[in-house]
């Protein structure tokens, strides 16, 4: 796994892709960013911030959250359109939420979302708790939650988001940085991203 | 004025420059090309509609909830009373997201009252403006609370007493006697109330959602646009702080003009 000694000692400030790249846009410093799309990060790519080439390091896929059990009984995307059910959505100004909005589209079905959550943590949280009854999210943020059940999206109907990483001209550290990404990419990196959900790139 | 001395006079110089110069940074970097194009678009007059309502109503139910508490909470004495003023305090030491989850965990489909009301009728109050006013209520009312309570501490029992000894009961003593005398604390501390909840957003967030025209206020509708399109966030804060300038200029003047 390289050298330890440069990727020993990482700081991560997680937070949703729209997020961090404004954060990066006004002018914050990183040694890598890694997102959830490749719009934000071409976003950067245009704005000159970020070296070399963005690399594709996982992919993910979109499911249904439900509360433990199901108890609305839902099965597809269909069924997130059926009068009285509470249903939250990601804004379509974030990643998830676009890429909901594309997978509504590709299944043909209009949904009444009781909110439009600024981060998808947002509508999995809610659904969490009990207050919406479906929710779409990433299977990454289902697959080791205790609190919700995911319904699956078959692939005819889902999208699949392509995780970026690319090292930032910012950098302070940037053979630690080149050494993080190679590891992100690595077979060990991969073993980690597929135990959380995520599908090797 | 007064002379205060050169020292205090140096701080209070440097507290002013700190917060008008956020204020300044604001107006410098607002893109004003686009002003009128914020102003004019749809969303914006949505979001601050809400947002006028939202907080007003805010407003008006801390003004009818929060007097009565206050005048409870003046009379008490010893421990009681010093327990009951920290609950009341709590909202304003609580980060309001956490304020949020509270609200849930009382009110959401499985909260404390709300299961109740969503089973017996089938209500929910959690994404509704309901619960956008519930969230800048809960916010913002400790602040009038605390401000009516001191304005009923300093003022003269005589007052009250005279009136009593006169024959009022005291129905007729809080309205005709205590309520005009508090007027000035009553409308600084519903300025302060009602500023709070104008620029309430994590309570607001984590318990009504975001959805324009039913729960999404100017600050959500900022921080929405923040990350998409920093313009038109700076244009949507300059318009709400336009708007509560002029309303609490106005409100200022017809409220107090008269004392």
């Amino acid at each position: 796994m390289g050298s330890p000694s440069i990727v020993s000692s990482i700081t991560f400030n997680f937070a949703g892709t729209q997020t961090l790249s404004a954060q990066l846009l006004l002018g914050a410093e990183a040694d890598v960013f890694a997102a959830a799309d490749s719009e934000h990060m071409k976003q950067l790519e245009v704005a000159g911030l970020t070296e070399g080439q963005s690399r594709v390091f996982a992919h993910n896929i979109l499911e249904i959250a439900v509360p433990r059990g199901n108890p609305k009984g839902i099965h597809d995307l269909r069924d997130l359109a059926r009068p009285g059910l509470v249903v939250v959505l990601a804004d379509p100004s974030v990643p998830a939420g676009k890429y909901a909005k594309q997978a509504l589209d590709r299944a043909g079905v209009k949904v009444q979302a009781a909110s439009l959550e600024t981060q998808v943590t947002g509508v999995l949280s809610k659904v969490a708790i009990g207050e919406a009854d479906a929710g779409i999210v990433y299977r990454s943020d289902i697959v080791n939650n205790r609190s919700v059940d995911g319904v699956v999206i078959p692939e005819a109907e889902n999208v699949i988001a392509d995780y970026t990483i690319v090292v930032l001209k910012s950098a302070r550290n940037r053979a630690g940085a080149y050494a993080f990404i190679d590891l992100v990419v690595s077979g060990a990196g991969a073993t980690v991203l597929l135990a959380t959900g995520f599908r090797a790139a | 004025m007064r002379r205060v001395p050169a020292p205090l006079i140096a701080l209070a110089g440097l507290g002013l420059l700190f917060f008008l110069l956020p204020l300044a940074g604001l107006i410098l970097r607002a893109p004003w090309d686009q002003a009128a194009a914020g102003i004019t678009a749809p969303e914006t007059a949505t979001a601050l509609e809400l947002s006028l309502f939202c907080s007003l109503a805010a407003t008006a139910i801390a003004l009818v909830l929060g007097i009565p508490l206050a005048l409870v909470l003046s009379r008490m004495t010893g421990k009681p009373r010093k327990v009951l003023r920290a609950l009341t305090t709590l909202p304003m030491v609580l980060p309001p997201v956490v304020g949020g989850v509270a609200l849930w965990l009382a009110f959401g489909r499985r909260g404390l009252v709300g299961s109740f009301l969503y089973q017996a009728f089938g209500l929910q109050i959690t994404f509704t403006t309901a619960a956008a006013v519930m969230a800048e209520t809960f916010v913002a009312m400790p602040f009038l609370v605390i401000a009516v309570e001191g304005g009923i501490r300093s003022l003269d029992p005589r007052y009250e007493e005279a009136a009593r000894a006169l024959g009022a009961g005291g129905w007729m003593v809080f309205a005709r006697v205590t309520l005009p005398l508090l007027r000035p604390a009553i409308f600084s501390g519903a300025v302060l109330c009602w500023a709070r909840a104008l620029g309430e957003f994590g309570a607001t967030i984590t318990f009504a959602g975001n959805f324009p025209g039913r729960t999404q206020t100017v600050p959500v509708a900022v921080y929405v646009a923040l990350e998409t399109r920093p313009d038109a966030a700076i244009v949507l804060s300059l318009i709400l702080l336009a708007v509560s300038l002029a309303i609490l200029v106005g409100m200022r003047d017809r409220w107090l003009g008269a004392l």
